[in-house]
């Protein structure tokens, strides 16, 4: 069918899809790293070209970077270790026979369909507002002092609505990863004498192990981003500024569009280092 | 094989999925209880579950004011609502669809190309496609702005239909590629030997095949829109704005506002909640780009 | 009429080549199966004839009118493929008229045809169906339907029978045997299965590596194989190859036997070893004898009747009218 004829409508087919998306992703990026040479705060009308890597050496230097890698890499760990692990218990769970197993379904995806700015929002009030919140009003029946979640413990709260928004995401695809196991791979290993402990440890989860690893990358990849959670709660303070976070105030609040610039190509460059492995495991199926 | 399974076993399973299942679902559940209440029983100590006045109230308020050929919500409510629910509704539909049709329109032809006559840099193209959805949005934020500026787009939906049409490409590729690769080429040959030409092939065989994975495809990336909220809340102010500003405009608490927020909540994210549950499937290998079957 | 002539036919696949020139005549309303091991390029062939390949060189001519450029709805040839290759979203009765339909065909011929078809192939309460609420055999047919509603020329069968399970195998095979009966159109069949080749055949086309091997009706590949490959390849189970000193007693480079052309004894016979496995069918045994000096194993057909048991010595003595014989290139020495 493929023909020479055929090869040429194909190209001229892929090529606007092409073209868009080359265009979207290196103008801004060359923009981008054309900015973070220059002392460029507008606000106060400086332009200075070429001021060399001055502006990513204040970038790494300066001690909210630090912190805020700090804060990243917590956050990102506390959400990626609750969602893998509840995802997985979830999985299993879910994968039992249960009456009304849909609508449990249904009740456990949720969550991810609510837009994040709704969720924050959500919990931030509903949730774990100090007086009102559920959470306080669960607290005081056990006789406990209701504790003020985002001003006490602001990092971790945070990490709870973002688990609460991802835990769905993980559950699903690690459910249709379980649900591809072959049963009888399981009642072979029942036969060999292997446990229900055994047989998760040695046929479960190296069945689960490649979807986990997509659960983490992809994860990995829009956890790193996240900015409508803590710009409708903290708005960055209180120790939860992340790296996304930085940079947004660098270029947008504090217009200093070098230095956030300069910040900005780190994240891309971090990024890419992770999308290499996703691609890795994407690419390898591309091929059966 | 399916096995026999003690009806104890079952039922200990069913308590705690149920169990586990509802607290998940519990503040979405809260909430839309909490936006049938008034602000006094929002709050009340200990909290009010079912037996409350219900009203919809919180609704008028927040604009939840639909005017249908049969019926004027507007009727019913008093006074001037304190947001326009509607406006930023409709500005959601009209991003979402807006942006999820014009992807298709660029999409569907790539796929297809990709999926019926892959070359040998095929594959090189649809993971390069994917890399740029991994660009961290923050690192290319102050261009776009600068663009948006000059071009003068910002806060219009014709700038942000572009811009999700962009950042939902890749996946909008990506979902049809996957489906379009499971129709098989024998199909394809039947159809020639049958005597179909290419366009007979196309209408009658190809489209019919093709049309559930476009339906899938566009329904996963209209809430993949909807939900967007990076781009939304940084491009837009007022009148291209979505509900997620919408929403983002109740983030400082103001008095007693429980039961509006909860209002404004529901309304925000009902219509996608039941889109979405019907995409329960396409979900998977929409965001696993096809590495999870 | 469907008379179709391969000459110099070549495909390659980049610098593959599949099939070196291969010359092939079919005639009129035979019925020829393509049949060799997998990869051998039988497929390949069928789709040259029915033009989803362009050749890379040679003719081939369909009644005597040249077809090499023809594309596939012009040739007049109707397929039924492995996978049956449904439209999945029409119905039994859409899937049947649809190449009619192709051809413009008027409503109520459409109707005639369709209901004729289905009469045939019992699939009259089936028709408002889809494929998917259809079994493995329904499909099959339904797939044939597509095919004959057409009265092409031509028919042909790539390795159809392949998804059925071993019961249905044997009954469709029946019933495309009597379709050909009455249609009495040209059919080609590609197989790798030789039981199906030697139970359906007027004319049996036996490939390898894209070279045909041997043409010729079923009994005659059996009874007289041109060449080595082709005696191991009909016939079950396989020929016994025999080499060395005695089958230069017989002045060849190998000698083959088949297993029912040895008589079995307890007590004398040409050759003797010892009993590994038999199997019984009830009607037949084979046995698989060890230890003979001859070969690795030598399988024996005898009747149900004949008892030997794991580890008794037996004698065989082959007919010597049917003791195949072939040189060193593996060909017949007559």
């Amino acid at each position: 069918m493929a023909t020479r004829h055929s090869r040429g409508i194909a190209r001229i087919m892929i090529t606007p899809a092409v073209i868009v998306l080359l265009g979207w992703m290196l103008v801004p990026l060359v923009m981008t790293l054309w900015f973070s040479f220059h002392d460029y705060r507008p606000q106060r009308g400086i332009y200075e070209c070429c001021v060399g890597f001055e502006n990513y050496a204040r970038f790494l230097g300066s001690s909210s970077f630090l912190k805020a890698v700090f804060t990243t890499l917590i956050m990102l760990g506390g959400s990626l270790g609750i969602t893998v692990i509840g995802g997985i218990f979830l999985a299993i769970l879910l994968n039992q026979p249960i009456w009304g197993q849909g609508i449990v379904r249904v009740l456990v995806i949720a969550p991810f369909f609510v837009m994040p700015t709704v969720s924050a929002l959500v919990w931030k009030n509903m949730m774990m507002d100090p007086v009102n919140g559920i959470l306080a009003h669960v607290w005081a029946a056990f006789g406990a002092e209701p504790v003020s979640w985002l001003t006490d413990v602001p990092l971790f709260s945070i990490i709870m609505i973002v688990s609460w928004q991802w835990l769905p995401f993980a559950t699903l695809i690690l459910l249709t990863a379980i649900q591809s196991l072959d049963s009888e791979q399981l009642e072979a290993a029942e036969m060999d004498g292997a446990g229900p402990v055994p047989r998760f440890v040695s046929i479960i989860l190296p069945h689960l192990a490649r979807a986990i690893t997509v659960v983490i990358l992809i994860e990995t990849i829009f956890l790193l981003s996240i900015f409508a959670e803590i710009f409708v709660t903290t708005q960055g303070g209180l120790g939860t500024k992340t790296l996304t976070y930085l940079i947004y105030e660098r270029v947008m609040e504090s217009q200093n569009v070098g230095l956030g610039s300069a910040g900005g190509i780190l994240a891309v460059i971090l990024a890419n280092i992770i999308a290499i492995f996703l691609m890795r495991i994407v690419g390898k199926n591309l091929d059966r | 094989m399916a096995r026999a399974i003690s009806t104890r076993s079952k039922i200990t399973f069913t308590a705690v999925a149920w169990l586990i299942g509802l607290l998940i679902f519990f503040p979405i559940l809260w909430t839309m209880l909490t936006s049938f209440k008034t602000e006094a029983q929002a709050i009340a100590d200990p909290p009010v579950v079912f037996g409350f006045d219900w009203t919809l109230e919180n609704y008028c308020t927040v604009g939840f004011r639909p005017n249908l050929y049969f019926f004027d919500f507007n009727e019913f409510c008093e006074g001037a609502p304190r947001s326009e629910y509607m406006r930023f509704l409709w500005n959601s539909v009209a991003i979402a669809v807006g942006s999820t049709l014009l992807g298709i329109v660029i999409a569907v032809p790539a796929a297809w190309a990709m999926a019926f006559v892959p070359g040998r840099r095929t594959k090189d193209i649809l993971l390069w496609m994917l890399s740029t959805k991994m660009l961290p949005a923050v690192g290319v934020l102050y261009p776009i702005n600068l663009i948006f500026v000059e071009a003068d787009l910002l806060d219009t939906h014709f700038g942000l239909i572009v811009v999700m049409t962009l950042i939902n490409l890749p996946i909008i590729v990506w979902m049809l590629y996957t489906y379009f690769r499971e129709i098989p080429g024998e199909i394809l040959e039947a159809a020639r030997m049958d005597g179909a030409g290419m366009g007979q092939e196309i209408f009658y065989v190809l489209a019919p095949m093709a049309v559930p994975g476009i339906a899938s495809t566009i329904l996963l990336n209209i809430i993949l829109a909807w939900n967007e909220a990076f781009w939304t809340l940084n491009l837009t102010t007022f009148d291209a704005a979505p509900l997620t500003q919408f929403i983002a405009g109740y983030s400082s608490p103001e008095g007693n506002f429980f039961a509006k927020l909860s209002a404004a909540s529901t309304a925000a994210i009902a219509p996608i909640l039941v889109l979405g549950w019907f995409s329960q499937k396409q979900l998977v290998r929409g965001l696993t780009f096809g590495a999870v079957k | 009429m469907g008379r179709i002539a391969l000459r110099n036919v070549t495909k390659a696949f980049g610098d593959v080549v599949v099939i070196p020139p291969l010359d092939l005549e079919i005639e009129d309303g035979e019925f020829v199966v393509f049949v060799g091991p997998s990869g051998c390029g039988k497929s390949t062939l069928l789709r040259l004839i029915a033009g989803l390949e362009d050749v890379s060189g040679g003719q081939i001519t369909i009644d005597g009118e040249d077809a090499t450029g023809s594309p596939p709805a012009k040739r007049g040839l109707a397929m039924v493929f492995q996978s049956y290759a449904l439209y999945p979203h029409m119905s039994v009765r859409r899937n049947i008229t649809f190449p009619l339909r192709m051809a413009g065909m008027d409503k109520a011929e459409q109707k005639r045809r369709v209901e004729a078809a289905a009469d045939v192939l019992n699939l009259t309460d089936y028709l408002d169906r889809r494929p998917g609420q259809l079994s493995g055999g329904q499909r099959q047919r339904v797939a044939i339907g597509r095919a004959i509603v057409r009265e092409p020329t031509a028919f042909l069968f790539d390795e159809p029978l392949s998804n059925l399970d071993a019961a249905l195998r044997v009954g469709m095979r029946l019933e495309i045997s009597e379709l050909h009966e009455r249609l009495k159109t040209t059919m080609i069949y590609v197989t790798h299965d030789q039981v199906e080749a030697m139970t359906m055949a007027d004319k049996i086309v036996v490939l390898q590596a894209g070279r045909i091997e041997q043409v010729g009706s079923p009994l005659e590949l059996y009874r007289t194989p041109r060449n080595q490959f082709v005696a191991g390849f009909i016939g079950s189970p396989k020929m016994n190859f025999i080499t060395g000193e005695e089958a230069a007693r017989h002045g060849a480079a190998t000698i083959g036997v088949r297993p029912e052309h040895l008589d079995v004894s307890e007590t004398e016979g040409e050759w003797s070893g010892v009993v590994g496995v038999s199997e019984h069918l009830g009607s037949d045994t084979f046995f698989h004898v060890h230890d003979t000096g001859l070969a690795e194993t030598i399988t024996v057909r005898a009747s149900g009747e004949v008892g030997f048991r794991h580890g008794d010595r037996i004698h065989m003595t082959p007919r010597p009218d049917q003791v195949h014989r072939f040189g060193p290139d593996g060909l017949r020495i007559e």
